[in-house]
């Protein structure tokens, strides 16, 4: 079980979050048809390093963007998303 | 057999084997006891029935398995060697009929030819009719302890802890790692899998002084570390967690506190693994016999117990480590017939030996004969020379394989060493460290089998001999991962503990390749088994799963309803009165909806309080259809799409101001429309200026339906009630309110929300009021038959996550402008396409239309869609159903046969408008 360091509540063990998706799944409201298709069913899944989105739900429940290896876990940074992350 | 150092007199502890009753001595493993008292059989194998004994003293043990415990307390499988006596212990030896001495079930051993390697995938080229008597034959042959039949009476408990250093292994190396960082001023955790600290200082004579364990544990405690006894950390997680498993109990004793067991998550800073070593058996004839055991297993009965396993003992061995069992069974009184000596020239150990043992160089056991009970003689080959042994115990030490099992959960790697001929620790991407013996394994020889590949085995526990790996080589499986599942070698209980090696030797042979070439197979959790009660902890009986109660739960209760399991919730299915079973009470119910009025509980709908100048905006993005003209005080029904364009929920949207609105939708899909919703929220649009609040239980929710709904509301309120589709705030029984217009059975009728807390004395109100006009309550069978007869679609019924909105007929109200989730997925041309599923309504042309049933062309030909929901109309009883059907809207008046051959129904049905009641919508007006 990893151990996600949460932008808003410091490292919290996973069954703390749930994951949802990669960041390159997720479709924009005025993508088109076929790029929307590439993004929901046509990934990368890189053997490797990938954006993902988090959210702790049994915390903040923030969502949060993980840049994760996908083989050794190692956690490279997590970054908060929603209104608080807007510059 | 009683050792020197043991007294008889201090046997006071009484257990029994297979009814038997016997004496143990406190801290005597079973296997100890069992020894102490001459039990040399102690289980039957797996496959061939054969007698087996006692071959270990610790948890790697393959053959002395037993059932201990009774009734919901009862462990299969038990390693007696892993089970300290208690008084009362009940322990049953395993596979065997009628008795562990006299198994009929022995007979299958003469016939082991039938039953070799891969036997189970060559059944399957028989004739089918075959397996079947295969099939019988197999489950009552092989196997080993039967799952308790009782529920285990039992807790289990579970906790977390936090520490700079774990160190796994009470041995000395873990001890005095153990003491350094507590020392150096670490937060300690100790664990160790024994019920003593000392590991291999247990059974070996060392200069470290009676009572360096002791002190050294004292030190760890002082520094304010933790010891965790009966402890064995099973598995290593990603980021250094590991899991612990403690043994508050021994198996099958009843808990002084109720708890048996703890399973503890330890994040740990850094892991040091000191888990020492495993002794390899070596392979030869009959080397499974009751009176084969292994050399360091044989020094702690001697040393440790108190018991001698052998009085004529031979030790055959690849490493000068055994030379000390020589050394101790010697002091003990047994008589060393021969050491056998597999390596060419004498090393100092054995040099030193020769004067006080007869040592053979070149020495291997070939193979061992006796009784079912005990050891009778050993034939080995000296110098190329046949000899044999009298002897009832042949010691054997065919080399050390370190325990790396956590390193490699961990993610580490191994490295071969030539020397130990054994897999050592190398790198780990986590923070752990092998030390002691586990990283410097004892020196050892390759060693070869001699003897009958047949009767050699290598995996005790699932009776794989050497013969069996030779022939899966023979029959083409290369690689170990093959070898492994077609001979389920490494595969029982124990996960090969004592024969992986030699396996992988044998393969390596096959290749021609090292070793380490043949590879490995991959070490998973749990390193020793663990029982289901401790994952499951305290999640059991009625914690298995969540159940939320209705605010109304009471007033439900009060009226002993049947009630239903709906997402979390359970709510009420019916209100039976007077005896009437479900169908009765609901038919009742929704007759008295459709000629009276009816009232029900619709608190757990999911509700959303949307919020804030881009309200609108944001609504627009969540629902397909437009909100933005939607005027103050109005609502609309809406549903929602996935990215993929397929419809996932429906609703209502209401505006309540200006900038406030609420969205209902399903209960059922209450916390994925809440997930979405702050997805659309926080990922794909933070920059808007709203809030989305889960107000779902914050109001509990009253729907009252009928032809009188609306005077007995009016009545309530003093005022006149809302228009459908529009909203209202009021005080009913001194209680504010929001009344909502709203209707889902298809009669004028309200939703009443109230804070969940004031819910009481509206409910009463209402049931005051509606018992006047001769109304009832409803549950949910009532309001299923209702919303059928109207045509309205239910998530998860027709809302199946597979259909468009032109699917389900709600096309028309997608909003034109898009800019919903949804909007491109359902451009894509297929869902457009025809020979889609589309939803219809069914009038059946002979009895009720079974519920699930197919709809086909012919009997049992030609499937052409199926049925969501069936029910019957409300007042004539005239069955009906809602269906899924290709093309179905073009297809009004077709008939077609509904049909259920797993229940032999089928029902000529004739396709209609899915609205079977008011479709106009006519009793919504005033």
């Amino acid at each position: 079980m990893m151990l996600i360091p949460c932008p808003h509540c410091g490292p919290r063990a996973q069954a703390e979050f749930v994951y949802e998706r990669t960041l390159d799944s997720v479709v924009a409201l005025d993508a088109g048809a076929d790029d929307a298709m590439n993004s929901l069913f046509t990934r990368t899944n890189p053997r490797g390093v990938d954006e993902e989105l988090w959210r702790h739900t049994y915390g903040c429940r923030a969502w949060m963007a993980v840049r994760r290896h996908r083989v050794t876990h190692e956690i490279e940074s997590v970054q908060p998303v929603g209104p608080e992350a807007l510059p | 057999m009683t050792g020197p150092s043991r007294s008889p007199d201090g046997a006071t502890i009484n257990f029994t084997f297979d009814g038997r009753p016997l004496k143990a001595r406190a801290g005597d493993t079973l296997a100890a006891a069992l020894l102490a008292n001459g039990i040399g059989l102690v289980g039957r194998s797996f496959k061939y029935h054969r007698p087996r004994g006692i071959m270990t003293a610790g948890i790697e043990e393959p053959n002395a398995l037993v059932t201990v415990g009774e009734g919901g307390r009862a462990e299969p499988n038990t390693r007696a060697t892993d089970v300290f006596v208690y008084e009362g212990l009940v322990a049953r030896s395993q596979n065997r009929w009628p008795s562990l001495s006299f198994d009929l079930g022995a007979v299958f051993g003469l016939f082991s030819k039938a039953l070799p390697a891969g036997f189970y995938y060559k059944t399957f080229f028989g004739p089918a009719k075959l397996w079947l008597v295969y099939e019988w034959f197999i489950r009552r042959a092989a196997g080993l302890g039967n799952a308790p039949q009782e529920a285990d009476p039992d807790r289990y408990s579970q906790r977390a802890a936090f520490c700079d250093v774990l160190v796994v292994g009470g041995g000395p190396a873990g001890l005095q790692a153990a003491v350094d960082a507590a020392d150096a001023g670490k937060r300690v955790i100790l664990v160790e899998q024994d019920a003593e600290l000392g590991g291999s200082l247990l059974r070996d004579p060392h200069d470290l002084g009676p009572d360096w364990t002791s002190t050294m544990a004292a030190r760890i405690r002082d520094a304010g570390g933790t010891i965790l006894m009966r402890t064995t950390a099973s598995g290593y997680w990603e980021h250094d967690l590991v899991t612990l498993v403690q043994r508050i109990t021994e198996p099958g004793q009843v808990p002084t506190d109720g708890t048996a067991q703890r399973l503890w998550h330890v994040r740990a800073g850094k892991v040091i693994l000191a888990t020492g070593c495993i002794e390899r058996p070596i392979a030869f004839a009959h080397n499974d016999r009751p009176g084969v055991m292994l050399s360091q297993a044989v020094r702690t009965y001697v040393r440790r117990f108190g018991v001698l396993p052998g009085k004529r003992v031979v030790i055959a061995t690849n490493n000068d480590d055994a030379y000390l069992t020589a050394q101790t069974l010697s002091d003990a009184g047994a008589e060393v017939v021969a050491i056998l000596d597999a390596r060419s020239a004498l090393s100092a150990t054995a040099s030193e030996a020769q004067g006080r043992f007869t040592v053979h160089t070149n020495a291997v056991p070939k193979a061992a004969t006796g009784g079912m009970h005990q050891l009778k003689s050993v034939k080995a080959t000296v110098s190329a020379q046949d000899v044999s042994y009298d002897a009832d115990l042949l010691a054997v030490s065919g080399g050390f394989t370190p325990v790396t099992h956590l390193h490699m959960q961990a993610g580490g790697t191994l490295d071969f060493s030539d020397e130990a001929q054994a897999f050592v620790a190398a790198e780990c991407r986590q923070n752990v460290e092998t030390i002691g013996s586990a990283a410097n394994p004892p020196a050892a020889l390759p060693l070869a089998l001699h003897g009958d590949p047949k009767t050699s085995f290598v995996d005790f526990q699932n009776d794989v001999s050497i013969a069996d790996i030779d022939l899966a080589w023979a029959e083409g499986y290369r690689s170990v991962e093959h070898l492994k599942r077609y001979t389920t070698l490494g595969m029982a209980t124990d996960q090969g503990k004592t024969s992986n090696m030699a396996a992988l030797a044998r393969l390596a042979e096959r290749q021609h390749a090292s070793i380490p070439d043949a590879g490995l197979t991959t070490f998973r959790p749990p390193y020793t088994p663990v029982t289901m009660g401790l994952l499951a902890g305290r999640n059991h009986r009625d914690a298995g799963a969540h159940v939320r109660r209705l605010a109304l739960w009471n007033q439900h209760q009060a009226a002993k309803p049947i009630w239903q399991p709906a997402g979390y919730w359970m709510r009420p299915r019916a209100f039976p009165r007077n005896g009437e079973d479900l169908a009765t009470s609901a038919r009742r119910e929704a007759q008295t909806v459709r000629s009276a009025v009816g009232m029900t509980d619709v608190s757990s709908l999911a509700k959303f309080e949307v919020s804030g100048p881009d309200a609108a905006k944001f609504l627009e993005m969540i629902c397909a259809t437009s909100v933005a003209k939607l005027a103050i005080g109005r609502g609309r029904y809406t549903f929602m799409l996935r990215e993929d364009g397929l419809v996932f929920d429906d609703g209502t949207v209401w505006r309540l101001d200006e900038n406030r609105y609420l969205l209902t939708s399903s209960t059922g899909g209450a916390d994925r429309m809440a997930t979405h919703i702050s997805y659309v929220r926080q990922v794909l649009h933070p920059e808007l200026r709203v809030s989305a609040v889960n107000v779902q239980e914050h109001y509990a929710g009253i729907a009252v339906a009928g032809p009188l709904a609306k005077a007995a509301l009016s009545a309530m309120i003093g005022t006149e009630p809302p228009r459908h589709m529009s909203l209202a705030s009021a005080t009913l029984a001194g209680v504010p309110v929001l009344l909502l217009g709203a209707s889902y059975s298809g009669e004028r009728a309200f939703e009443i929300y109230v804070e969940a807390t004031h819910g009481a004395p509206v409910w009463a109100a209402c049931e005051t009021a509606l018992a006047e006009r001769g109304g009832c309550t409803y549950g949910l069978e009532a309001m299923e038959i209702l919303r059928i007869e109207k045509g309205h679609v239910v998530v998860s019924g027709e809302v199946d996550g597979r259909l468009s909105p032109h699917d389900l007929g709600l096309a028309g109200m997608l909003n034109k402008a898009g800019g919903y989730v949804g909007e491109a997925g359902l451009s894509r041309p297929a869902l457009a396409a025809p020979g889609r599923l589309q939803l219809v309504g069914l009038e059946s042309l002979g009895g009720p239309i079974p519920e699930g049933s197919m709809l086909t062309l012919e009997k049992g030909v030609g499937a052409q869609g199926h049925v969501t929901a069936a029910a019957y109309r409300v007042m004539s009883g005239d069955p009906i159903a809602l269906a899924l059907l290709t093309d179905g809207r073009s297809r009004t008046g077709e008939e077609l046969i509904a049909s259920s051959p797993t229940r032999n129904q089928y029902v000529r049905v004739r396709v209609t408008a899915p609205h079977f009641y008011d479709p106009a919508g006519e009793r919504y007006r005033d």
